[in-house]
Parts: C-alpha cells; structure tokens; sequence
C-alpha cells in the first residue's frame, strides 16, 4: 500500500472537524470485503459493479455477487446465466495483474446447496421434494438476505479472490440484510417448530411432554381448519430439517462475525431523497450498533448546476423576461431549466446536510447523477472514477 | 375507470419507489368523487396511507380518511393476516377461544412465515370479502382499491391458488383459495401498475404484464407517476440531446436579457440544457417501451417538494381529467 493510500485510510476515522475524504482507491486495494448496503433503487448494484471493475483494473483478483441487477448491466457484465457460479467479465484490462469474476445470486439453488451440505442424502432428498420447502426456500422473509450471506461465506472460504464485493438485496427495510441470521435462528428455535417436530418424534421424551399440555386437541383443531395433509407435510418437513438446524446456526453466526472481522467494511448507499436517506440513516447507525466497519455513505445521482456564477433568481427573472418579449425562447428555456436546476440542487444539499449533522463522522462520496443509465464497461469506469475523485465533503 | 365498466376490485401494484401507495390513494379519490363510496385497503402494514392522509396508524376496521370532491367517501384499512385468520375462524368455525390459543402458541406468526401463501390468501379473502359485501341491499362499497405488494411479487401474491396448491390440495384453505382467485380472474378486477419513465421500473412493468397475463390475471392501465414537461422547445429536444445547442442564439439571448459575457456560465447552461434533453429522449424511449405492451395509459405530474393532502387531490383530479370515475 502506498503511503498516500494510508493516510486515506486514516481519514475516515479522524475525529472532529477535519474535512471527511475516503480514499476509494485505497479502500479496494486494502480490504478483502466490501458489502453495499441501502434500499431500493438507489443504485446499489451499479456502485457495487463499479467498485468491482475499478479493483480488478488496479490489479485485484475480484469477484462481485449481485443479486438483481438491471438487464442491460447484466449483459455488459456477461451476466446471462443464472447459474450461481461467478464467471470471468470479459473486457476487463488486466494489465495490472487483476481480473474480475461475477456472479447474479439464485437463491434457491443456494438454498438446495445448504440443505445437500447438511444433511445426508435421503434427508436432503425428502426436504427437497417438500411442498413446504418449495415456498419456504423462494419467499421466507429473509432468505434472500441469509442466502447473500451465505454464498459470501462460500466465495471466501473457496480463497481465489482477492476481494470480493457484495451487492445486498433490495429489501425495503437494509435492516433485514443484518438480522437475517438471527432470524433464521429464531425461527428455527421458534415453539411451534418444537410442536410440530413432537408426533414425528414419537416415543421421545419431547412428545410426552407436548402431550401432556394437550397438543392433541391442539393439531386436531389445526387439522379441521388446514386439513391434516398439510399438516403432515408442515410435521415430515420440519423434522428434516431440524436435524441440520446445527450446522445451519453455524453457517449463519461464523458468516455474521465474518462481516465484522478486519478486512471487511460496508459502503451505504443512497440516493439524495428523503426515504433513500432516512433507511441510510438507521443503517449507519445500525451499524455502528453492531460494531461493523463502515467506510462511508454513497450519495448517487446528485445534480450540482453546472453554472454556479448564475443564481436561480436572476436565471428566473430574465427568463421571464425573454418570454415575455418572444426575443429568444431557447435561451428563456434555458434559463428556466438552470433556475430548476439550482432548486433542485439546493433541495438536495439540504437533505445531505440533514444527514452530515446526524452523522458528523461519516464521510459522504457524492457521485454524479449520469444522463442515461449506466449499462457498459465504460459507464462502470467513469462512476468508479468519480467515486475515486472523492467529491467528498 | 372509464376504460375498466364494471371494476369493483382495482389492484395497484409497482416497483418500490414509484409511488404506488400516493398513485393508489389517489385513484381511491378519484373514484369516489360524484358522491361514490370507496375502500382504501393497504396489505403490508407499512402505514403508508395513514402518513399520506395525516392521520392516525389505520387498523382493521374500516375508517373513513378523506371526503372526495363533488361528496363521496374514501374508507380506509390496514388489512393483516393474523386478524384476517381469526376473523375467518371465528366466520367459519366459531372458534373464539381456541383462535386466540393458536395465536398464543404462535401458530400465526409460523404458519405466514413457513407459508406465505397461506398469509397471501388470508389477505385477498378479506379484501374479496369487501367487495362482496352487502349492505342494505346494495354492494357496501362501489369500489375497492387495494395498495398491493410490488411488481416483483404481485404476480404470486394474487395468485393465490398455486402458491397454496401445492400445500393444500383439499380443505377449507383451498377452497378459500378457489373462491379468491374466482373474483380476481373475473372481469370484476383490474390490476393497475405504476411506473416511472426510467428503465428499471419499465422493465418490471412490462416483466409484471407477462407474468400476470400468464396467470390468467387481468392487467389494467399503467400509470406514469412523476412525469415531468420538457421545458427545451420541442424542435430543439433533438439537436440538444445530440450535444447541437444554437450557442450563437443562446449568447444573443443571454445579452439581450442583460446578463454579461461569461464564457464558464455559457458552457454551464449548455451542459444543463444537454443533460435535460438527454433525460427527455431516455423517457421517450421508455414511454415508447411501455406502449409495446398496450394497455390504457395515465400520467401523474411530479409534485415539486413531496406528496401532502392537497397533492393527492392534485393527483385524483389529473386522474378525473383523464377519465377515471
């Protein structure tokens, strides 16, 4: 690492007034994780992919795990399986030593592969055949979250990357992304689980036990009002699986401390609205909470004028002007647009300070909005650039 | 709807952050008005209504929220399987005392996590039980409107009967399930979309028709939330989207209006002007994708500052002007 990539890394943590710049460049050839993280629509996926590709050409071995992206930046990323297995990005100038994989998660076949991991094979097979599991793998609340989680934990322990970056689901609530784990757990530990494991159980202990509180009338009433087919699937599929609940706990905790260990840090991103900045809000400060290293917030697509030496109030006015005389309609839209454009810009500096005051100390990149979308190489490029030139403040 | 005789049912859906809560309070407004009476049913206790009409977190009772123009009656209610399911066991098997046991032992909470289909049709069977309902010898509402789950999810959340098909294949919940998906399959029910004039959630608009249609569900209008006016002078639109402003002009125009020679502020309003018009040929080609899939189209202008109360009557009478009642 240069000397000047240590003193970035340095920034972030100062204390008090100091101007807050992050060193991007430093973050990627540093860290060996870097999770983004904020609600929907924001442009997380474009700001992962484009961290991806800026590290791959700085030399780093990079994979990038996104989970939904936009079709045409699937494509430019060669993104056209889903077939959870990160593949080589073609067009990457490994010049410096540095390449990029990526990967769009499928999260039941991450799911199939925890299950064939935990269990032995005729157990794996009868969860997989399960009704139940057929919708409990495609929409428990959460999955998506653990299954991201998950398939990190993979991409690590497999060792072939230096750095790897992850895009988060877009989950209304980010919260849900850390909770997942503990979700996961609860539910599994959840009394109604115990419940229904007991018939299958039978002859245990536990049944007994269940018995004696009157769990027979208990399923009959259930029986009667979901029919006892489905509840002796719900009985089978919960047996099966708790006899992998260990490992799954496992997984789910060494992949949660994993996210707080040296080498990892999250970028939160967000767009410069009010909602976008309210949920960047609770996760800076749940991640503060859980001890996670956070690196700083995203702020994408702002729109600063571009002619600063005109105010919006003397734009106005000679635009009204220029209407009214019929002397020059281009210019008077010109104007009228610039005038809309510093309000715009105003209305936006307001939110950021909003957020600066709350979090004195976290620093915030903000990234030019682009005219189109970003759906090539070359867009990737110029977002990471700016991302790197640190228009932070 | 004008261009949906005999809706009773309107189903709006659209991707997160275009607004299909404000798009769909407002729809409720616009078909209230001329003294009509209206339900206003949000799905995932998000509170997103209560906070657009200013007024306390809704429940499960029908409330009113708001007086449409010309008289009429929006109702509003937060709709939740857990008293969906009781209210149901207690319709259908009395079972009071034994329900708040389930509820006790968390069989609720476990059986809509294990199973959201199971949750998903709770929830649909109450909103079917709305528009069914009668009172005084007439339907109790003219129209529901219900503020559904995003496009990602619609198509599953309505189709209730395969997602429960598999679990339940006979019993009570099945056919609670057939007799929903009877009235949102029928000519009584039109799922609406709401999108922006960006790529995202066009994709998933038109994504979200092919889904729909597939599940045999009929798709209403797309609604355009947040449109915006080109300012430029159409004729301009191209040339400056293609980086050909009249800079000539623009310097004319500049002293004519007084304003002094800067050449940094004349290249500042052109790159303004170039990335405004690029915006609007990015929103045409969006605007021509979303024409691809054919149905009816309204547009909502963006309200500068936020969506407050006078807004949504702002919204509801753009939505009357383009023939919604």
């Amino acid at each position: 690492m240069s000397a000047r990539a240590a003193a970035g890394a340095e920034a972030g943590t100062v204390d008090g007034t100091a101007d807050l710049t992050v060193d991007i460049d430093a973050v990627l050839d540093r860290e060996s994780v870097v999770v983004c993280c904020g609600s929907g629509g924001v442009g997380k996926t474009t700001t992962a992919a484009a961290l991806a590709v800026r590290a791959a050409e700085r030399g780093r071995r990079v994979a990038v795990l996104t989970i939904d992206p936009a079709r045409r930046l699937a494509q430019a990323m060669g993104l056209t399986e889903l077939d959870n297995t990160p593949r080589r990005v073609a067009g990457i100038d490994e010049s410096a030593g540095g390449e990029l994989d990526a990967m769009m998660l499928d999260m039941k076949r991450t799911f199939d592969e925890v299950v064939a991991t935990h269990a032995d094979p005729e157990r794996a097979q009868a969860i997989l055949a399960n009704p139940f599991y057929q919708s409990l793998s495609s929409s428990f609340a959460g999955t998506q979250e653990y299954m991201a989680m998950e398939k990190l934990g993979q991409l690590k322990a497999a060792g072939l990357y230096d750095l790897i970056v992850v895009d988060t689901p877009p989950t209304r609530n980010a919260l849900d992304f850390l909770d997942a784990p503990q979700r996961l757990s609860r539910f599994l530990d959840g009394r109604m689980i115990r419940v229904l494991v007991a018939p299958a159980r039978a002859g245990g202990r536990a049944y007994v036990k269940v018995l004696s509180v009157g769990i027979g009338m208990f399923t009959s009433v259930l029986a009667k009002i979901v029919g006892m087919q489905l509840l002796r699937d719900l009985s089978t599929f919960v047996a099966a699986l708790e006899t992998m609940f260990g490992g799954f706990r496992e997984r789910a905790e060494a992949t949660y401390e994993l996210l707080k260990r040296p080498g990892t840090t999250f970028i939160v991103v967000a767009a410069p609205e009010r909602d976008a900045l309210r949920e960047a809000s609770y996760f800076v400060e749940r991640l503060a909470e859980e001890s996670m290293p956070l690196t700083g917030l995203v702020l994408n697509r702002v729109h600063p004028t571009r002619a600063p030496g005109l105010s919006g109030s003397r734009s106005l006015a000679v635009a009204e002007m220029l209407t009214d005389s019929g002397a020059s309609p281009l210019t008077a839209a010109v104007l009228q647009l610039h005038a809309e454009r510093i309000a715009l810009a105003a209305r936006e500096q307001q939110l950021k300070a909003r957020f600066t005051s709350a979090h004195p100390h976290v620093p915030v990149l903000e990234v030019l909005a682009q005219a189109t979308d970003v759906h090539d190489l070359s867009g990737l490029r110029e977002v990471g650039a700016s991302l790197a030139a640190g228009a932070a403040g | 709807m004008s261009d949906f005789p005999g809706v009773r049912l309107h189903v709006v859906s659209g991707k997160g952050g275009t607004g299909k809560t404000t798009v769909a309070a407002a729809l409720a407004l616009a078909l209230a008005g001329g003294g009509r009476r209206v339900l206003l049913a949000e799905v995932e206790g998000r509170q997103g209504i209560a906070q657009l009409f200013d007024c306390p977190p809704l429940g499960y009772d029908e409330r009113e929220v708001a007086v449409a123009p010309h008289g009429g009656d929006v109702l509003a209610m937060a709709v939740e399987p857990e008293q969906a399911l009781l209210e149901y066991l207690d319709m259908f098997y009395k079972l009071g005392r034994a329900g708040r046991a389930l509820k006790k032992m968390g069989a609720i909470d476990f059986a809509t996590t294990i199973a959201p289909g199971i949750a998903d049709v709770l929830v649909t069977g109450k909103i079917k039980e709305a528009v069914i309902r009668r009172e005084g010898g007439r339907p109790a509402y003219d129209a529901v409107v219900m503020d559904a789950p995003p496009t990602g999810r619609i198509a599953r959340f309505l189709n209730v009967n395969s997602e429960v098909v598999g679990l339940a294949r006979m019993g009570p919940i099945h056919s609670q399930a057939q007799s929903v998906m009877t009235l949102l399959a029928s000519a009584h029910t039109a799922v609406h979309l709401v999108t922006l004039l960006e790529e995202m959630p066009v994709q998933e608009t038109v994504d979200a028709v092919g889904q729909l249609t597939k599940a045999g569900l009929p798709v209403g209008a797309v609604i355009v939330n947040m449109t915006r006016e080109p300012i430029l002078p159409a004729d301009a639109l191209v040339a400056v989207a293609e980086g050909r402003l009249d800079t000539a002009e623009l310097r004319r125009g500049l002293r004519a209006g007084g304003l002094p020679k800067s050449p940094s502020i004349e290249e500042g309003l052109v790159a303004e002007a170039v990335d405004h018009a690029q915006r609007v040929a990015l929103e045409e080609t969006e605007r021509d994708e979303l024409a691809r899939v054919d149905r009816p189209t309204y547009e909502l202008p963006l309200l500068e500052g936020g969506v407050d109360l006078g807004g949504l009557y702002r919204l509801a009478g753009a939505l009357a002007a383009q023939g919604v009642r």
